[in-house]
């Protein structure tokens, strides 16, 4: 009987926090994101309480704490706090973003255009075709624009969906055609703009297979809410199975 | 109450009426349009609830909400909170309401100039509603307005008329913000009283100047950046538009713009503007909570030294906006530093609120009690700031509804408490009448839980991944629709906070009318605007002379001659 009432409770109570973890630096981050949180949160409750308990007691005669007390000492402690939270968060960030991808991430170009996300491999050659907007055209086929005079795009995959092997990094290079986007993967705690006009790199390593949503994450347009994705996280066999497929489809 | 500014005894004509230049009339007039916007914005957030709660919902003579729709209800409700609420309300309205009396001023240093402003920012109003009634809709792209999104007409509905409304309605705005901030320093710099120094100011005339310098700089930027966006869609410039662009299945990109210059100047505005909408609620809470505790601030100069600080940190923060636009990692480290810097004042201010009350014998009237909420809410939002500033964290948090959370409680509900507060607080000043308490407690109470229990949720929801402009969570990927539950408890919270209101509206009409008699200097303070007379004063004493616990006479105002002390 509690049990069946625990259970809707217990799913629910899965929302509450951030969704399991998929990515090798995202342990970092997750262990930050719980102190802090649990830092603060205590932060708040102890204020509040204390707020509480002034509302609450009754009227008497002030005697003013002395200001250590009230104001240096809290004050002190608070910068402390604040240091440790700037010093371990900016190691994190630093060891994930200062540094580009090892030269041997797998390379994929992440194009976002209202409303709908491509990710294009580089094919065998390891190298992008070149793409220029009068050519796009996703009703030919062409959602990117790439160009059928380069020989460098032969090879190339465009494809929806983001099919990735379990256990190596990923080196996402980032542009958009049209407007501001935001590629946001929840799972891998990853989240970088797609800005016309630049090309922007960001680089991950995902450690769990599975299928994980992939969002936009800056108003786009009229479709943004639905400018969703999945990425595919598989073993290395798979990948390479799914890369011969989608690769023979294109030399044909 | 006070008739030295009445002019002679001959009955001002109807257009001199209209067109007055009364500082505190012109307070009244800026709280009432405040009271236009905020009344529309939260008509348009509880929309975007009822649809967030059931998605495809129809609407009575309308049908189901388009997305397109739902974001133009959006950038509306940010547009209207963010300037013409959080802004004019405390800095424009309670500043020509009580400034001048406050530094023992007989009114502000240029009037002509003060009322020009006001009327400046009735039009940008106008101008910016009138945008609803294009039959594209009002613009869609937010409050933050990211180009190439609001430089190309074409790159979504409402982005043509739409957009150019916005355009015109800011930048009205901007020029009436500086006539106001421009007479804001000038009063306060040349027009205080004999004797009232800078460190005998009380601590909201402090904020009113900290804010004035930061609309001076900030909106100057933000003219900037909207000159050179209208430029960009309407003169075939290109300062934000990239190269080979393409909207729509055309190339509008013929330059060679940057859409992250215009994340710069945004946001080297935004920044500062939270600041400008909440320093006086800051200053306002530091007077309540002296009031009624009876007891001084606690660290008056540092006080007064924080708001400074504040108000210099928030120029450069700005870039903790832009962790994931594409800006240097490095440029993330440096801001993320100084964000957690100016955490430092903040957290200096609170803690000499609570050692006030801490050392003060309280009393419960409404004004505290709204300074309390105030005090409560900006802890709640407070609390998530250090996390914000943190790229690392940032870079999962941004742009979900974790921020959404941490910016409505710390500067909407902890803004609009401390506006409830100073009406409340000032209302016999407006009226000569006080408002009734019991009509007070209940909306306190009311909308202290309801606020609570809407935005407290949201942090669950960001943390669950939510991100922000989603006309519903029901995607094509599933991870989303199991927080439907919850949407529909924070709209049901959201309903009760906007009914609350209602007590309040009629509260306002009620009290204004037959509300008890206030007489003079009801809450026994010591600052000038309760001053029985107005007469020319010569100040010899600091704001907060409250001494509680001794003798019937527990304070000492401002205007008190008697036993100066130098």
């Amino acid at each position: 009987m509690i049990l069946r009432g625990a259970a809707p409770l217990a799913i629910s109570l899965r929302d509450w926090w951030m969704p399991p973890n998929a990515a090798a630096h995202g342990v970092a981050v997750d262990r930050l994101m719980r102190w802090d949180v649990a830092a603060m949160s205590a932060c708040f409750l102890l204020a509040n309480l204390f707020l509480v308990w002034l509302f609450l007691r009754p009227r008497r005669k002030s005697s003013a704490p002395s200001p250590w007390r009230a104001e240096f000492i809290p004050l002190g402690l608070l910068i402390v706090l604040y240091i440790v939270m700037a010093a371990t968060a900016e190691h994190v960030w630093a060891r994930e973003r200062f540094e580009g991808a090892v030269p041997a991430a797998l390379r994929i170009e992440v194009v976002g255009q209202q409303f709908q996300w491509y990710f294009h491999y580089p094919g065998i050659d390891a190298a992008y075709g070149q793409s220029r907007p009068q050519l796009i055209s996703a009703a030919l086929g062409n959602p990117i624009g790439l160009d059928p005079a380069d020989r460098h795009g032969k090879d190339d995959i465009v494809s929806s969906e983001l099919v990735l092997p379990v256990n190596r990094e990923v080196d996402l290079q980032l542009r958009s055609l049209d407007v501001i986007h935001g590629l946001f993967v929840p799972e891998m705690r990853l989240k970088q703009n797609a800005v016309p006009g630049a090309s922007l790199h960001v680089h991950f390593t995902p450690i769990r297979e599975g299928i994980y949503p992939i969002l936009c994450s800056q108003v786009c347009g009229s479709g943004h809410a639905r400018m969703q994705a999945h990425t595919r996280v598989v073993s290395l066999t798979v990948y390479n199975a799914w890369l011969a497929t989608h690769a023979k489809r294109v030399g044909q | 109450m006070n008739d030295l500014r009445a002019g002679g005894p001959a009955r001002p004509t109807l257009l001199k009426r209209i067109f007055t230049t009364d500082d505190r009339t012109l307070g009244i007039r800026y709280l009432l349009l405040s009271l236009v916007a905020v009344f529309v914005g939260t008509l348009l957030s509880l929309a975007m609830r009822v649809q967030l709660a059931s998605p495809g919902i129809r609407w009575p003579l309308h049908g189901p909400m388009l997305p397109e729709e739902y974001l133009s209800l959006v950038t509306m409700h940010g547009t209207l909170m963010v300037f013409f609420v959080l802004t004019t309300a405390p800095q424009s309205g309670f500043a020509n309401l009580v400034l001048p009396q406050q530094i023992g001023a007989r009114r502000m240093a240029l009037p002509w100039l003060n009322a020009l402003g006001f009327w400046i920012v009735a039009l940008a109003l106008l101008v910016l509603l009138s945008a609803f009634l294009l039959p594209a809709g009002g613009p869609i792209a937010g409050w933050t307005s990211y180009p190439p999104y609001s430089a190309v007409a074409s790159a979504g509905p409402g982005q043509g008329g739409g957009m150019d409304c916005w355009l015109v309605s800011i930048g009205l705005f901007c020029l009436g913000s500086w006539f106001s901030a421009v007479n804001v320093l000038v009063t306060v710099l040349t027009e205080r009283a004999r004797g009232m120094t800078l460190g005998r100011m009380p601590l909201t005339v402090w904020s009113w100047f900290v804010s004035a310098i930061l609309i001076l700089l900030a909106f100057t930027v933000l003219f900037a950046a909207l000159v050179l966006l209208f430029c960009d869609r309407h003169l075939g410039t290109a300062f934000f538009v990239p190269q080979g662009d393409w909207i729509s299945g055309q190339v509008v990109g013929h330059g060679d713009g940057s859409p992250l210059l215009w994340l710069h100047l945004f946001w080297f505005f935004g920044h500062p503007e939270v600041y400008i909408a909440i320093l006086p609620g800051m200053g306002l809470v530091s007077s309540l909570i002296a009031n009624f505790s009876r007891r001084p601030v606690v660290g008056y100069r540092m006080m007064a030294a924080a708001t400074v600080l504040i108000g210099l940190l928030g120029f450069v923060v700005w870039g903790h906006h832009m962790f994931v636009s594409g800006m240097n990692p490095y440029a993330g480290t440096a801001f993320g530093l100084t964000t957690m810097a100016i955490a430092v004042p903040s957290t200096a201010e609170v803690l000499s609120w609570i050692g006030t009350l801490w050392g003060g014998g309280l009393r419960r009237a409404t004004p505290m009690l709204f300074a309390l909420g105030f005090l409560s809410l900006f802890i709640a939002g407070g609390v998530t700031g250090p996390i914000l500033a943190l790229p690392a964290l940032d870079q999962y948090l941004h742009n979900t509804f974790f921020v959404v959370a941490h910016f409505h409680l710390i500067m909407a509900m902890a803004g609009a408490f401390s506006i409830f507060a100073g009406i409340y607080y000032w209302f016999p000043l407006m009226t000569g009448r006080l408002m009734s308490e019991r009509l007070g407690r209940w909306h306190f109470w009311l909308s202290l839980i309801a606020a609570y229990v809407t935005f407290f949720p949201m942090h669950l929801e960001g943390l669950a991944g939510r991100p922000r402009h989603y006309a519903q969570v029901t995607g094509s990927t599933s991870s989303l629709a199991s927080l439907l539950p919850m949407e529909r408890g924070v709209t049901w919270a959201a309903l009760v906070l906007g009914a609350a209101q209602l007590l309040f509206l009629f509260n306002l009409v009620w009290s204004a009318r037959r509300g008890r008699a206030a007489g003079d200097n009801p809450w026994q303070a010591t600052t000038l605007e309760w001053q029985p007379v107005h007469a020319p004063v010569t100040v010899g004493r600091g704001p907060y002379e409250y001494h509680s616990g001794s003798s019937e006479e527990d304070f000492t105002p401002q205007w008190d001659a008697a036993s100066q002390q130098e």
